[in-house]
């Protein structure tokens, strides 16, 4: 029998019979969408939390004070570990590891600030010139902190969007100046509205030199060491370094804990991507109940169709003819399910992002692949055994029934 | 003298239901020449539905050989015997058969298409076949549109499309009424006039009597054959029919 005709046959017998064919169609459509609508949103959750983690700016190598990694309090530590804290010199010790492309050192707290009578608390970041690249801040007006010594800081304030609107509503805030404490500082530029992201909001940050912010917060540590690694290749031998450069500054002791973001950023990536791997598998269950569907759906049309089985072979049709019949046309069915199936998924991976912007619920493409694939392998799987079954009607018992 | 088209020899089937076994066939011998006109006659369950579904290689036999044209059916894989039936043998059946999705037109065109013609050579020759059988308006209609005997006639298209040297009959005539029936056995006939060998079942006295060749079955074995010689066509003479000789004691 020629491929066409056999296509055109199982259509035809397909075609034939439209509730059934409707009714296995959708059954695998269900299965397939299910697989495609549930890994978009699995994945959609991974990518906006590596969104998030990467707007931190990537390549980041974070050093903060105290061994944490170690965990646990054992008693020992109570009474020996004073971890040294992180100082201005350890930051520009660091700046020296060759794979560090910038350092900036960071102080933080809280303040009040004051700018004609109107008082804000807010976040003081206090860091160096290079923060702002490190962190991939863009400015929206004016300038960042100027490049200068790290011990003398200028007084000079950059803020964010939110800070901006609040303290100086529609004025230009450039070359305007703020009270902090004793202080005055001048306003040297404005980040960028940025929107909310993980942790800190930077829309309401005060970002002032450093030494200022040690003076202001009456504190010689750092909060952080911030390390831009020259390229994605080099964040572990910055790490390395880092680590060593802290250790020998330190008396031998590794009193500080070096993270890269990448660590952290793997972390999530392979646990959200095994969640959606095991939320496709669940979804992946409903196409093996639909690939049962088509084994019983075939299997009574096998019983239905015996006199068509029993003819074709009277006519001439062998058992590898009918067989193929069979199976193509389950291979069909399953065919049309799993693109239904692929066109329902996306239309609810849309809903779905139209409902929640911010979630980039697009399903992966190894997921859609393996839907398709397994509601063609199912189909024709379990199109084996009734297929076989037709093939090996006995045509005289067939031809005798009616 | 020309060697038989169809031979069989010492066939058995036995069926088993449950612990009692039916002989539905019990040591034939028969041996049919080409062009031959045959009715199988018999009370039911005699066994010539068995003999026909034997010799229209959808049954196999249980013993004994069966030559088709000199070459010997029985051994022949289940493949090479679906090829037989595409090119040798046609069917006519009493409930017609026909495929009730399929129009006309592509039930007449079915064996061609298991048998892997292009639907290019198929159209001319379904058209001729539909003229030939008077179809021609009926083509495009399907099975549950056309009266008992356009159906019937559309079988007959069918199993003749093919240009089979033997036309396998059962009871073609058994679900019309006279008229239409006579019509059909006319058409069956008309056939075998053109060089089919025909081969028919029935029940009807009237007309298995108009088959040249006539055999009657009684419990799966042949208790009377007419023997050869009334044919149309001029035949070598009867000496010895086969084996199918005078079973009747």
């Amino acid at each position: 029998m020629r491929t066409r005709d056999v296509f055109a046959s199982a259509f035809g017998a397909a075609a034939g019979n439209p509730l059934r064919t409707l009714l296995l169609v959708l059954a695998m459509a269900i299965g397939v969408a299910a697989v495609v609508v549930l890994t978009a949103l699995g994945d959609g959750a991974r990518r906006y939390v590596m969104r998030e983690f990467t707007q931190l700016g990537s390549n980041l190598v974070i050093v903060l004070p105290g061994r944490t990694a170690t965990g646990g309090v054992n008693p020992a530590s109570a009474i020996t570990s004073t971890p040294r804290d992180l100082t201005v010199e350890d930051a520009r010790a660091v700046a020296r590891a060759p794979s560090a492309l910038r350092v900036a050192p960071v102080v933080v707290g809280t303040s009040e600030m004051s700018v004609g009578g109107r008082l804000r608390d807010t976040l003081v970041v206090g860091s160096t010139a290079e923060f702002l690249d490190i962190r991939r801040f863009t400015l929206a007006q004016g300038r960042f902190l100027p490049v200068e010594d790290w011990d003398r800081g200028s007084p000079v304030m950059v803020i964010g969007a939110r800070l901006r609107a609040d303290l100086f509503g529609a004025e230009p805030p450039l070359g305007q100046f703020v009270r902090i404490g004793e202080r005055r500082f001048r306003v040297v530029g404005v980040l960028a509205a940025s929107g909310s992201g993980l942790g800190m909001n930077t829309d309401e940050l005060a970002i002032i030199p450093v030494a200022l912010a040690q003076q202001l917060f009456n504190t010689n540590n750092l909060f952080r060491i911030l390390v831009e690694a020259r390229g994605r290749a080099a964040i572990e031998a910055a790490k390395r370094q880092v680590t060593s450069i802290l250790k020998e500054r330190h008396g031998g002791e590794e009193d500080v804990t070096v993270i890269t973001q990448d660590a952290v950023l793997a972390t999530f990536d392979r646990l959200l991507g095994t969640l959606t791997l095991g939320v496709a598998g669940i979804a992946a269950i409903s196409l093996a109940v639909a690939g049962i569907l088509v084994m019983n759906v075939m299997l009574v049309s096998v019983t239905q169709r015996r006199a068509e089985i029993g003819l074709m072979k009277a006519l001439g049709g062998s058992g590898g003819t009918i067989r193929l019949l069979f199976l193509v046309e389950a291979a069909l069915l399953s065919l049309a399910g799993a693109l239904v199936g692929f066109s329902l998924g996306h239309v609810g991976a849309w809903v779905i992002r139209y409902l929640y912007p911010t979630l980039p619920a697009y399903p992966p493409d190894w997921a859609v692949l393996a839907a398709l694939g397994t509601a063609l392998v199912t189909g024709v799987l379990f199109g084996v055994m009734p297929a076989r079954r037709a093939a090996a009607l006995d045509p005289v018992l067939a031809l005798a029934r009616r | 003298m020309t060697a038989p088209q169809i031979e069989l020899n010492g066939i058995e089937r036995v069926f088993r239901l449950g612990d009692s076994v039916v002989h539905a066939l019990a040591d034939i011998d028969l041996a049919i020449y080409a062009g031959e006109y045959l009715s199988v006659m018999g009370p039911s369950g005699s066994g010539k539905s068995t003999l026909l579904n034997v010799l229209g290689l959808l049954d196999s036999p249980t013993a004994g050989t069966y030559h088709l044209e000199g070459r010997d059916i029985t051994t022949l894989s289940p493949a090479e015997q679906a090829r037989v039936r595409s090119r040798r043998i046609g069917f006519v059946f009493q409930s017609f058969h026909l495929v009730p999705r399929l129009t006309a037109a592509e039930n007449i065109a079915l064996p061609m298409m298991l048998a892997g013609i292009p639907a290019a050579e198929r159209a001319p020759q379904v058209e001729k076949a539909l003229a030939d059988f008077g179809l021609t308006d009926r083509a495009r209609h399907k099975p549950d549109e056309l009266s008992g005997g356009q159906r019937q006639r559309v079988a007959i298209a069918r199993a003749t499309v093919m240009q089979p040297a033997m036309l396998l009959a059962d009871e073609p005539t058994g679900n019309l009424d006279r008229a239409t029936g006579e019509e059909v056995i006319r058409l069956l006939e008309d056939l075998h006039d053109g060089g089919v060998t025909l081969i028919m079942v029935t029940h009807d006295q009237a007309l298995g009597d108009r088959a040249h060749r006539r055999i009657y079955m009684e419990d799966g074995a042949i208790r009377r054959d007419s023997g050869r010689g009334a044919g149309r066509l001029p035949a070598p003479a009867p000496a010895t029919p086969g084996g199918a000789a005078d079973r009747e004691p």
